[in-house]
């Protein structure tokens, strides 16, 4: 093991690791930290000056409340999910498809299909914005929701299958071959073997497309505005212009908003984890 | 390495697709993502480059102007001016990479409580760049920031980081720096954990230790790991818009623009609806970014050859 276990230093070393562990992380997350307790602090605090002191009194219901009843942030969430959950079904169900077809098939354009997964995965966004733009309001559909996940799904399939199809190509083939031997359709093969076995794989996509499109804002902002299709990421910007400089509810809307993904990542982290490294071990 | 058997079962007899079902399955289960992903990612790549050879406010028609757009990039500021930040942020970002390293090594022990340690210590990459741009801006408040708080103890003069043209973009890819940073340590943890233990006993009997050990025979056992931080660093830093957007508009003076956020100011924003030109813009981006997805194919691709 790298570094050395801090049990075989010296007792002095072992103490000034334990205590410089937790300075460490709350230095890391003090930013964080911050907006937390901005968010539980009265206007006043902010008037008077005292931005990053202890809050002279404790206004979280107040301020939490002023965001989720006066405010367009419930709505925002709302249109949140409602691109977020049908992007992450739609991604995961073509994404295996695919990786299921690149991963256990050898034809000749295989790999070339695969590499414009890849390729267009890695594409800057900005060069599909003006076509794209144009492609959701021809087909009717700038401004709503279904034509900001028409698009996620899209691009998100490039990412997705890429780790579909390495993560297939790790499963034993030979369980495969004995099917194909049984004489079973290929997709009843890819429904009873193959997805079964992908388990894992469909965890980890999932919770990773879910933070990535949860948090995305250039594309909220190029085919959506206003808050009857705007996600919470483009939302909290009009939710700043609302309450300019007033720090305590923009911070209660910001950790409001950042919340869905954060309990997700907590709870399903070792997908998360599993889903992010895949390849960072040979 | 997978194959499909050499020899055909037989299936005579039982209908042309029953006896092409090995052939043309993966078209059937391919058809659905490849349309998707041609008509929003691969034909849209073309129109944009078709696009750039055209003068087109969005609304009416379209007139072609040769390489009108592209000479006039070559005398435009501001598209200079974003140019450089983007190297800017090419250079900078890489940081990340180290930052990463040395904070995953700082982690990898194990006293108790070390998991929720780890997964805190994440905690930066779950977050929306819009909110992290917010936290980093209030900050950096010229005057009421926690930054100008701080310098001010140690007798230092309060600076303006966001209003200060030289400083703004720097102030900006620390706070990329952040998340990224998160996302390169969890990368590099999941690596030393599968670091063969055998070769750095082997490497410690050998008197190895400290930085030799590190950049002898740990980093290159790492490689992997750093592979992918790489990508999603350069990827990261070319994308770079979020943050740009919130904290600063572009401004002051322009003087925080990258490429991707000039192309959305032109092509959509109230400084006209200069599709062309834009889209003139995304294509010099794009250009850059070929560099590195050629590079990383190769990579792949060799891989995929060894196997």
């Amino acid at each position: 093991m790298f570094p050395t276990p801090i049990q075989k230093r010296p007792v002095a070393n072992q103490i000034a690791y334990k205590t410089f562990l937790p300075i460490a992380l709350i230095l890391w997350l003090l930013p964080l930290i911050a907006v937390a307790v901005f968010s539980i602090k009265p206007a006043v605090d902010f008037t008077q000056g005292n931005y990053w002191g202890m809050p002279s009194s404790f206004e979280g219901f107040a301020n939490y409340g002023q965001v989720f009843f006066n405010s367009d942030m419930p709505r925002y969430m709302l249109n949140s999910f409602l691109i977020t959950i049908p992007t992450v079904v739609g991604a995961v169900a073509l994404s295996a498809m695919a990786g299921f077809a690149l991963g256990i098939y050898k034809f000749n354009s295989n790999i070339w299909i695969f590499f414009m997964f890849v390729a267009g995965n890695f594409v800057p966004f900005q060069i599909l914005m003006v076509p794209v733009r144009d492609l959701t309001l021809d087909m009717g559909l700038y401004n709503t929701k279904t034509g900001l996940v028409l698009f996620h799904i899209a691009f998100q399939t490039g990412f997705c299958t890429l780790f579909m199809r390495n993560f297939i190509r790790q499963l034993p083939f030979p369980l495969i071959e004995a099917a194909r031997v049984e004489g079973i359709a290929e997709w009843r093969i890819f429904w009873y073997v193959v997805l079964p076995l992908m388990k894992p794989a469909l965890a980890a996509l999932a919770v990773l497309i879910f933070t990535f499109i949860w948090n995305d804002y250039f594309w909220a902002v190029v085919l959506t505005q206003g808050p009857e299709s705007q996600p919470v990421t483009a939302g909290i910007t009009s939710f700043n212009a609302q309450y300019r400089a007033a720090y305590h509810l923009m911070s209660a809307g910001s950790i409001v908003a950042a919340l869905p993904p954060v309990l997700m990542f907590f709870l399903m982290q070792k997908h998360f984890i599993a889903g992010l490294t895949l390849g960072a071990v040979k | 390495m997978t194959s499909v058997p050499d020899t055909e079962i037989d299936r005579g007899g039982r209908g042309w697709y029953k006896r092409n079902e090995i052939a043309v399955t993966p078209w059937l289960f391919l058809a659905p993502a490849v349309f998707f992903f041609a008509v929003y990612v691969i034909i849209p790549i073309f129109q944009s480059i078709n696009l750039s050879f055209y003068d087109w406010d969005g609304l009416g028609e379209a007139t072609f102007v040769g390489f009108d757009n592209y000479i006039e990039l070559a005398d435009d500021g501001a598209f200079e001016v974003s140019l450089w930040n983007n190297l800017k942020w090419l250079v900078f970002y890489l940081l990340a990479i180290p930052a990463g390293l040395f904070i995953a090594l700082f982690l990898n022990q194990t006293v108790a409580g070390i998991r929720l340690y780890k997964s805190l210590f994440f905690f930066p990459f779950v977050i929306s760049q819009v909110v992290v741009g917010l936290v980093f801006s209030w900050f950096y408040l010229p005057n009421e920031g926690l930054l100008n708080s701080v310098l001010g103890l140690v007798g230092i003069d309060p600076i303006n980081v966001l209003g200060d043209p030289t400083l703004a973009t720097y102030g900006i890819i620390a706070a990329g720096l952040w998340p990224q940073t998160a996302y390169c340590m969890i990368l590099y943890l999941t690596g030393l954990n599968a670091v063969d233990p055998e070769q750095v006993e082997a490497a410690r009997l050998d008197g190895a230790k400290g930085w030799k050990m590190l950049w002898y025979v740990i980093v290159p056992q790492l490689k992997p790991a750093t592979f992918i931080a790489f990508v999603v660093t350069i990827i990261g830093a070319l994308r770079s818009f979020d943050l740009i957007s919130i904290m600063t508009n572009g401004g002051p003076f322009g003087q925080t623009r990258v490429l991707s956020f000039y192309m959305f100011e032109k092509a959509l924003s109230e400084y006209g609806f200069r599709m062309g030109y834009g889209a003139a813009i995304a294509v010099v981006l794009f250009l850059i970014m070929l560099v590195f997805i050629a590079y990383f194919l190769w990579s792949m691709w060799s891989e995929e050859k060894g196997r």
